[in-house]
């Protein structure tokens, strides 16, 4: 008999007021009676609804009737037949708008709760888990991947199951894309970001770091001198946009990719690591998705007085509810219907406070969000010392200035067949961000298995 | 993990090294630049490449000791080996088809200005060089940089050595004497590159600055190294290093600068002890 509660198994949390100081994870996760009660819940539906939500199709019943059983090992190889890296997965994951979101017990009560399920049974394997990855037999050809964010892992790990010989190329030092520089270390601890690559290195996949590919190699020297015979791009979107308005350039202004740079890359918060920045008193955080509300609950922990400013209503904002409602219970105080329009000098080439109009919504826009409109004469200041400009990113045109033939839309992505991933030139893929524009982390992971799929198809048949 | 295969100190605060990094060897370009660190703890600094060797695979940079990072690097040895060391970053300068050029130099900034003046040099290009120094004690380069130059001057700000006076006073002399350049660059402090570009103006010669905003990767995804110029925003790691330095806002570019400025005096001195425990380890 199935667990009828409408409701989820609570999650267990710190405290607001407590994890508001600190960087530690926020969720602390089921424990294992925890994960077998919710496990439960699940009707196991024959037609399975939920893994169509599932960018990469993870058996969702199929590992949940092992939660179930208490068979944590078994629902591990299950999901891992799919997913390369479930404890990121099931932590970072829009599961709302993914998998839950198509789940049964959803229409009446709360749905499964299959991203905490699922970080559940990645976090069992890593603690009590046995290593026993298998060396893939090689099949002597070479893929290179460009990026080792979420999409440029997923096709890396899926090449190297099929037996390639697999280098990922990073321009950082550390390989994990916005996992490592972007998310935070309280939504998702860097040793399991760590953990899932090591795990990829013992299927014999090379990571090298230090390596900007379009500045020390070209993707064409990489196939003509390297021997390379495929190469996957997954260079993401990680280059910021500004507004454009007065005071931009002021000391304390920054990009949320800088910010969260800074913090989660280099360890700014951390007392002996060299890279530093700047502690506030009160911080504005421009725009309203999950990067803002990164940035903004970072500042918090950093000390800071936070506001999130937001053009349009908290209906509108691309940012999972999870996050907002976390933000919003430490204490992040939300400044909806508002838009800069200066950023204050106090007079040294500081920031000095935001001047802001108030907004009302107009007539839906061509994205179907109601357009914002000013409110005349509305000008107010906000006080702050720290501006985080989170108005979004698009793709870095390193790789398609310096690689003849890759075709880009206006938006600088770069443009593929949408059921083989290849681009505009023969051998040569790519999917995540930098052909989608800033997205999710598990449709870039969609992207890069799609992409490994076909790399294979090509390679086997060439 | 990248070799510190020389070190040469070349006054008291300013070191040579070369790193063994055949890939930047292989493609680096006279203007582009590394981003270093040192160890996991370390920050992520910018240097310009001061030589190259595509034989041996190796890199040369010459740096200042200004903040803890380039403290610590100066500390380091032939036979230690750094963290991370990435590049060749940033656009080569271009050159077009000068004939005749002044490359000017400011203290350290002779480091970056003398693969300008070699590169030029070796392309046929009458090459002029200004060194400006503070004093006698910190001139370096000066052998390698007559070396890439048809005419070397130098000068000093107390007069110890060479020319007494700025790099400014010596350009605008040249300048008046007849000497018709295609263009000027210009390698130094933030004020040096402004007084140069001030003058250069009214002259309508194109001054080329080589910009040394803060960066955190280098390669276009945090914008922490904008610049203003020509009234736009550009990204002084993949747009630059260097610009046109009559469109350059210095002042913007001062102040920015400034951000961390009584951070470092601090990290400097409370990091002095892993400074220690770096150097205990180094002579083990």
């Amino acid at each position: 008999m199935a667990n009828m509660s409408l409701e989820k198994v609570k999650m267990p949390e710190q405290a607001p007021d407590i994890r508001n100081k600190n960087f530690k994870e926020v969720a602390t996760g089921y424990t294992a009676e925890m994960a077998i009660e919710e496990a439960g819940r699940c009707l196991n539906c024959k037609h399975k609804p939920c893994v169509n939500g599932c960018p990469v199709n993870v058996r969702i019943p199929e590992f949940i009737a092992e939660v179930a059983k208490g068979d944590f090992l078994a629902a591990y190889k299950v999901i891992t037949t799919t997913n390369a890296l479930p404890a990121v997965c099931g932590r970072v994951c829009p599961q709302e708008s993914q998998c839950e979101s198509k789940c049964v017990r959803g229409i009446k009560g709360e749905p499964v709760a299959i991203g905490r399920l699922e970080r559940f049974v990645a976090d069992w394997y890593m603690e009590n888990g046995k290593d026993e990855i298998e060396k893939p037999v090689s099949n002597g050809k070479k893929v290179a991947i460009v990026g080792s964010g979420p999409s440029g892992l997923a096709c890396a790990g899926d090449l190297a199951k099929l037996g390639y010989d697999v280098s990922i190329f990073e321009a950082f030092h550390t390989a994990g894309g916005v996992l490592v520089y972007g998310i935070p270390e309280f939504r998702l601890p860097k040793t399991i970001v760590q953990k899932e690559i090591d795990k990829l290195s013992a299927m014999g996949v090379k990571v090298m770091t230090n390596m900007v590919i379009g500045k020390v190699l070209s993707i064409d020297e990489l196939i003509d001198d390297m021997g390379f015979e495929a190469v996957f791009i997954g260079s993401g979107a990680g280059l910021p946009s500004f507004m454009g308005i007065e005071g931009e350039a002021l000391v304390g202004v920054y990009s949320a990719n800088e910010y969260l740079t800074r913090i989660n890359l280099m360890k700014a918060y951390i007392e002996n690591y060299d890279t530093p920045i700047k502690h506030s008193k009160a911080v504005a955080v421009v725009g309203g998705g999950n990067v803002a509300m990164d940035a903004a609950r970072c500042a918090k922990r950093l000390g800071a007085d936070v506001y999130i400013v937001y053009r349009r209503s908290e209906e509108e904002m691309p940012a999972r509810l999870e996050e907002i409602h976390h933000a919003k219970e430490e204490g992040i105080q939300f400044k909806l219907l508002t838009n800069p329009v200066k950023i204050l000098n106090d007079g040294t080439g500081k920031v000095a406070g935001i001047e802001c109009l108030e907004m009302e919504l107009g007539e839906p826009d061509a994205s179907g969000r109601r357009r914002p409109v000013a409110k005349e004469g509305s000008n107010f200041v906000i006080d702050v010392d720290t501006v985080v400009m989170s108005i979004g990113t698009s793709p870095n045109p390193l790789i398609r200035s310096t690689t003849k033939g890759l075709e880009t839309n206006r938006k600088g992505c770069l443009v593929v067949n949408e059921e083989t991933m290849q681009t505009t030139r023969e051998g040569i893929y790519a999917g995540g961000d930098a052909v989608t524009g800033a997205a999710t982390v598990i449709l870039a992971m969609g992207a890069g298995k799609k992409a490994a799929e076909s790399i294979d198809n090509y390679l086997k048949n060439k | 993990m990248f070799k510190i295969v020389t070190k040469r100190k070349l006054n008291d605060a300013v070191t040579l090294m070369e790193i063994e990094a055949p890939f930047i060897a292989k493609k680096a370009k006279a203007g582009q630049f590394i981003i270093f660190r040192i160890d996991d703890k370390g920050e992520r600094v910018p240097l310009t490449i001061a030589d190259y060797d595509r034989e041996k695979g190796t890199v040369t940079i010459i740096f200042q000791k200004v903040g803890l990072s380039t403290k610590m690097l100066a500390e380091m040895n032939e036979g230690d080996y750094i963290s991370d060391f990435v590049g060749p970053l940033g656009v080569p300068t271009d050159y077009e088809d000068f004939k005749k050029v002044a490359v000017i130099g400011g203290g350290v900034g002779n480091a970056i200005a003398y693969p300008q003046a070699k590169a030029l040099h070796e392309m046929g290009v009458e090459v002029d060089v200004i060194a400006g120094f503070r004093n006698k004690d910190i001139v370096i380069l000066e052998d390698e940089m007559r070396a890439a130059s048809t005419n070397y001057y130098i000068t000093t700000d107390d007069g110890s050595y060479g020319e007494k006076g700025f790099v400014t006073d010596k350009l605008k002399s040249l300048i008046e004497a007849g000497n018709n350049y295609d263009a000027v660059i210009a390698i130094g402090p933030i004020p040096m590159m402004k007084f140069v570009s001030l003058t250069t103006k009214p002259y309508g010669i194109k001054t080329i600055v080589s910009l040394n905003p803060i960066m955190v990767d280098g390669t276009g995804m945090c914008g922490g190294c904008r610049v203003t110029v020509g009234g736009e925003i550009k990204f002084a790691c993949v747009d630059g290093p260097d610009f046109d330095g009559h469109l350059v806002d210095f002042d913007e570019l001062m102040n920015r600068n400034s951000i961390y400025r009584e951070r470092e005096a601090e990290t400097t001195e409370t990091h002095m002890c892993r400074m220690e425990k770096l150097g205990k380890e180094l002579i083990k």
